[in-house]
């Protein structure tokens, strides 16, 4: 009930009272009622539910979020190589 | 698909697997309040790649499984009128009443049809004037908007028959019914994401400082669930206990100010029945008074509905985050989705129904 699914705005326009406007799923295209994102234009993702978009996607956050977690990533397999290198015999360092 | 793909991968989410279990030293229990939140953790299995003594207690987070019985019997009745074309969310369609589903209403001929959005059963109100159209309006905050719109819409519209049954609840309620219960065990919450986006998160941080309890927004995808349990887990074993905001692509702390003017326009809070839960304390909304003519409760005689509970059905103490499906003797047998005696084994969100379609029978989780 809670899904929210990403949408990019393909078109926007005004129904009477309501803004409305068609997005696209990954292809699947959908009428969707754009009133509570008055910032987002064309090409902007939004997501959607229930045929109403809620809220607009910020790619700056998620590329921010994804880098943290490549970070995170990067640190976690150095520390598992440094450990292996540990556990090699013979890599001890010479006495 | 554009932000989701990204947000599988599984390097990553092993990588904050691997922090988690670098992090927690101690057991500690973690409630994902959101339905949608269990299929995504059972579905890609991330409740077995937690360090061992890290518990995530299901939440009572799908509406379908928290409209109360009265209601649903209330849209039976209703359905069943011959002027009536009943509309719906799909999930409702098999939940069972004190005597059947809606699906079997329709079987009897009742004009009972799925919609995607309520706008849909504005139009279809629209398209058949001599009809009375009716939309089943259940929902937690992400929804309200969209409910609360419809009858905006049919107002707009100088619509006189469209009404819709309302079953609208809000989170924080529940949470501090959970908080507040004995024999409560959640330490943590993964709040719901898609609800936060309409509220923002400023509900959420007396709570989180009332019950010192850290409460982290949380998205759907499985590196959102594995990032928002880390979150959850640094604070416990730092002994805080703050609202932090784990879905920063979407959610932002004021949330989204044009859907919650909707919400306000047509509803009032106020003291709810959860189905399975009980009365909870400002846990849902209400039409306000100058939008009564909308309400189906009020437009149909009602009067004659009297709820029966299943007598073996645990889908309250599941909802509550106490128990799991394989603590009940029907789960599996007779209970399936086909056959359902809860709503939790019915719905997309239902804990039932996730542990049920992803194979987490009875051996499984004993």
């Amino acid at each position: 009930m809670c899904l929210g699914v990403p949408a990019r705005i393909t078109e926007i326009r005004d129904e009477g009272p309501l803004r409305m406007g068609s997005v696209d799923f990954g292809g699947v295209s959908r009428e969707v009622c754009l009133d509570w994102v008055p910032q987002a234009g064309v090409g902007d993702h939004v997501l959607v539910h229930a045929g109403f978009a809620i809220g607009v996607i910020d790619e700056a956050e998620a590329q921010q979020t994804l880098r943290l977690l490549a970070e995170l990533a990067a640190a976690s397999a150095a520390e598992d190589r440094d450990r292996e290198a540990r556990q090699r015999p013979g890599a001890e360092p010479p006495s | 698909m554009k932000y989701m793909d990204e947000f599988r991968d599984p390097t990553l989410v092993q990588a904050v697997i691997a922090e988690l279990w670098r992090t927690a030293v101690r057991p500690h229990v973690i409630m994902e309040i959101c339905g949608g939140q269990t299929h995504a953790i059972v579905r890609s299995g991330l409740d077995r790649l937690l360090p061992p003594g890290l518990t995530l207690a299901h939440g009572p987070g799908c509406p379908v499984c928290v409209t109360p019985l009265e209601t649903l019997d209330q849209a039976m009745a209703i359905a069943c009128r011959p002027d009536v074309i009943f509309t719906s969310y799909g999930d409702m369609l098999r939940v069972p009443g004190s005597d059947g589903d809606l699906f079997g209403v329709r079987a009897r001929g009742g004009d009972v049809r799925v919609v995607y959005s309520p706008l849909d059963a504005v139009r279809l109100a629209q398209e058949n004037p001599a009809r009375q159209v009716v939309f089943f309006a259940i929902g937690f905050e992400t929804t309200a908007p969209a409910n609360a719109t419809s009858v905006v819409q049919a107002r707009r519209l100088g619509l006189r028959n469209f009404t819709i049954l309302a079953s609208q609840v809000c989170v924080p309620g529940a949470m501090r019914a959970i908080l507040s219960s004995p024999d409560n065990r959640v330490e943590a919450f993964l709040a719901a994401g898609h609800v936060c986006t309409v509220m923002g998160w400023r509900e959420y941080t007396p709570i989180a400082r009332e019950h010192g309890v850290p409460i982290v927004v949380t998205g759907f995808e499985p590196l959102d669930i594995a990032r928002g349990i880390l979150l959850a887990v640094k604070q416990l074993e730092a002994g805080r206990a703050e609202v932090e905001n784990a879905y920063e692509r979407v959610v932002t702390e004021p949330g989204n100010p044009g859907a919650q003017t909707a919400v306000r326009e047509v509803f009032r809070v106020g003291d709810r029945v959860w189905r399975g839960l009980g009365v909870i304390p400002d846990g849902g909304l209400h039409l306000r008074d100058e939008w009564s003519e909308f309400d189906a409760a009020k437009r149909f005689d009602v009067s004659r509905v009297k709820p029966v509970e299943s007598p073996i059905c645990i889908a309250g103490e599941i909802l509550k985050g106490l128990r799991l499906p394989a603590d009940c003797p029907a789960f599996d047998d007779p209970c399936t989705p086909d056959h359902p005696l809860g709503a939790t084994m019915v719905s997309a969100e239902g804990t039932c129904n996730a542990y049920h379609r992803y194979g987490r029978g009875r051996e499984e989780t004993e």
